[in-house]
Order: C-alpha cells, then sequence, then structure tokens
C-alpha cells in the first residue's frame, strides 16, 4: 500500500504544476492521471502474482490431483493442503524446475495416482486403450446383428405363390362386383 | 456350441476378472513410494525446544508421527500409545517425532499437554515435511531404521499390536 501512494503522489505532481494557473483544470487532469495510470502500476509496485508464472503453477497444478479431494485438480481444490501443494508448484517453478520435474517429484512423493492422467504406459495404457477398443466392438457388434436381422427378415418373407395371388385379385374382383351398369 | 456362441461368455471373462481385482481391491489404501526408500530429511522447529532435524538422529531408529488437533477421534486414540511406546524404548535409541500439520499452535499445545507429550513434536508451515512425505491425512505413522529408510507406513490410528511390531523391527534394523 505504501509504493501507491508514493505512486499516486509522484503522479499528480506533474500536472498539477503544468496547470498551476488553472488549480481546478489541473485536478481534473490529475485525477484522470491518477485514475489511468494507477491500476496499472499499483500491481506491480505492490510485488502481486506474476501472471506468466501464474498461468505456468496453473498448468501444473492443474494436472496433479487434490490428494485429500474427490477428483479435484490441485489448483482447482479450496482445501489447505492443495493451497500448499500450489505454493510448492510456484517454488519449484522459481527455482527453475521444468514441469516434468514437477511432476516427477510429486510421484516420488504420492505415486503416479497424484496425476491426474495416468502415464500412457504399461498397465495404465489399458486405461486408455479400452474405451476405444469398446467402441470398436461395440460398432462390429451393432453390425453384427443388424445384418442378421436383415438377413432373416428376407428369409421370413418368403416369394408370393402365383396361385394364391391370382386368388386374391379374383375375390377383390368379386367384391368390387360388376364394373358399370 | 460353435464358436461364435462361445464367444459372449468368453468376452465376460476379461470384465469378471477386472471386477475381481477391483472389488479385493482397497481404493482408499494409496502405497506409499517411500516405503524402502531413504526417509526425506527435514529440519523443524520443536515446540519449547529449539530445532529438530532427522539427519541429526542418523543411527536411530525413528517412528516420525504426522497428527494434528483437529484429528479427532483417530489422534487422540493413538496418542497415549505414542507416548508410552516412547517412554518404553528411549533408553534403546528409540526417537519419537511428532509433526503437527496445519494447526493452530494453542490448540496443538493443548493436545500435547492433555496427553502429556514428553517427545519432541513441533509444526510443519506451509506443509512442506507433509507433501515431502505424500502425507495426505492424519494420522500417519513411519517408521524408520537406523539405516535412515522408511519400513513401513500406517494411515489412520496405531494400535499396540502394529506399533510393538514395528518398533521392534526398525530396533533390530530388520
Amino acid at each position: 500500500m505504501g509504493s501507491q501512494v508514493r505512486g499516486a503522489g509522484s503522479l499528480a505532481g506533474a500536472p498539477g504544476r503544468r496547470h498551476g494557473r488553472w488549480p481546478g483544470f489541473a485536478l481534473v487532469w490529475a485525477l484522470v492521471w491518477i485514475g489511468l495510470v494507477i491500476p496499472g502500476v499499483a500491481p506491480a509496485a505492490s510485488g502481486s502474482p506474476n501472471p506468466d508464472l501464474e498461468d505456468q503453477v496453473r498448468e501444473i497444478a492443474s494436472g496433479l490431483r487434490c490428494v485429500v479431494c474427490q477428483n479435484l485438480s490441485v489448483a482447482d481444490s479450496p482445501s489447505d493442503l492443495a493451497k500448499e501443494m500450489r505454493n510448492l508448484v510456484r517454488e519449484l517453478v522459481q527455482q527453475g524446475k521444468s514441469r516434468e520435474e514437477i511432476q516427477a517429484y510429486f510421484v516420488s512423493r504420492y505415486g503416479e495416482f497424484v496425476l491426474l492422467s495416468p502415464p500412457k504406459r504399461g498397465f495404465n495404457l489399458l486405461v486408455w486403450g479400452l474405451p476405444f477398443l469398446a467402441i470398436v466392438v461395440g460398432a462390429w457388434g451393432v453390425y453384427l446383428v443388424a445384418r442378421r436381422w436383415t438377413l432373416r427378415r428376407e428369409e421370413a418373407e418368403p416369394a408370393v405363390d402365383p396361385a394364391y395371388a391370382e386368388r386374391v385379385r379374383r375375390d377383390l374382383r368379386e367384391r368390387e362386383g360388376p364394373a358399370g351398369p | 456350441m460353435s464358436w461364435k456362441k462361445a464367444l459372449i461368455p468368453l468376452a465376460c471373462v476379461p470384465v469378471i476378472i477386472l471386477l475381481a481385482y477391483g472389488f479385493r481391491t482397497d481404493p482408499k489404501a494409496i502405497p506409499s513410494p517411500l516405503v524402502r526408500q531413504p526417509a526425506p530429511g527435514f529440519r523443524m522447529a520443536v515446540y519449547d525446544a529449539g530445532e529438530l532435524s532427522l539427519e541429526t538422529l542418523k543411527g536411530k531408529p525413528v517412528v516420525v508421527n504426522f497428527w494434528a488437533s483437529w484429528c479427532y477421534p483417530a489422534c487422540y486414540e493413538e496418542a497415549p500409545l505414542l507416548e508410552s511406546t516412547w517412554r518404553k524404548y528411549k533408553d534403546q535409541g528409540l526417537m519419537v517425532v511428532g509433526v503437527d500439520i496445519q494447526d493452530k499452535e494453542a490448540n496443538a499445545r493443548e493436545f500435547m499437554r492433555r496427553f502429556d507429550f514428553t517427545f519432541p513434536n513441533g509444526p510443519d508451515p506451509g506443509s512442506k515435511i507433509s507433501i515431502d512425505y505424500g502425507v495426505y491425512g492424519v494420522p500417519e505413522t513411519f517408521f524408520i531404521d537406523r539405516q535412515g529408510r522408511i519400513t513401513y507406513k500406517h494411515v489412520g490410528a496405531l494400535t499396540p499390536a502394529l506399533m510393538e511390531a514395528q518398533v521392534q523391527a526398525i530396533l533390530k534394523g530388520n
């Protein structure tokens, strides 16, 4: 907060001197400058988070499981432990550790359970591959069943007996009666 | 039975095996990758007793217990056992260390007073030690042998039988 006050004072001073003969205009000018410049200056001066660093922390933390939650990432969890884990991720990023190194650290402490997406190797390949395999097998099954139904329908509809067809036509004609007077 | 008819029951076999595996596994039991690995070193400010570093305990069997005063009832159940084990085995070189996590100091002190803790306990600001030990709840207890390796991790309240067996194991250096 102290830095904000110092910043506001120094910025407000210059327009005031320039427009010293018109105190009202100078005051408005100073307020406009304070309004425009302070919001941009204050965060840096007060040591607020670095957006690039925070993006990096969020990206890494979103791949880590909050170990005290149900299917929440460290980035999304409001729990105290997740907050401490985010702080640790931030520290490690500031130390120059890569995403892989940070993930490896958490895996060495909590096991692969801490990763929200299991690595694509070994037994884990089943988790990644089974849904696609299930879709392929399911589609094949649907195709086979649909084909069988089609064949059965064709078999169930035998060719019409010509004698029977002729009899139906004759019966229809008799029912309609003689055509015209 | 043709091979096509046998295909349906055969397809069920892997599903049944997978379900059998899943139902026999405790989803809450997360194996720690730290077991049989060197215990992560730490330095901790001890309540009213200066500082403690795990490195200075090298050569001694150590029980590291993570607790909190808000952890009821499990931490309250095992607290007398921790103190009695410490008193029973400290002359044989056993060290018991308590790490108080995410706690208020006044509450932690009241907890220690209530159970008459005489072994070193300290807070874990920033949960750094807890994360370094892969702790995801309290209480959790780690047994460390004389070589500084974690031999066993227990999640939940300790029982006298388990405590005795694990302490004997690290005292003997097994």
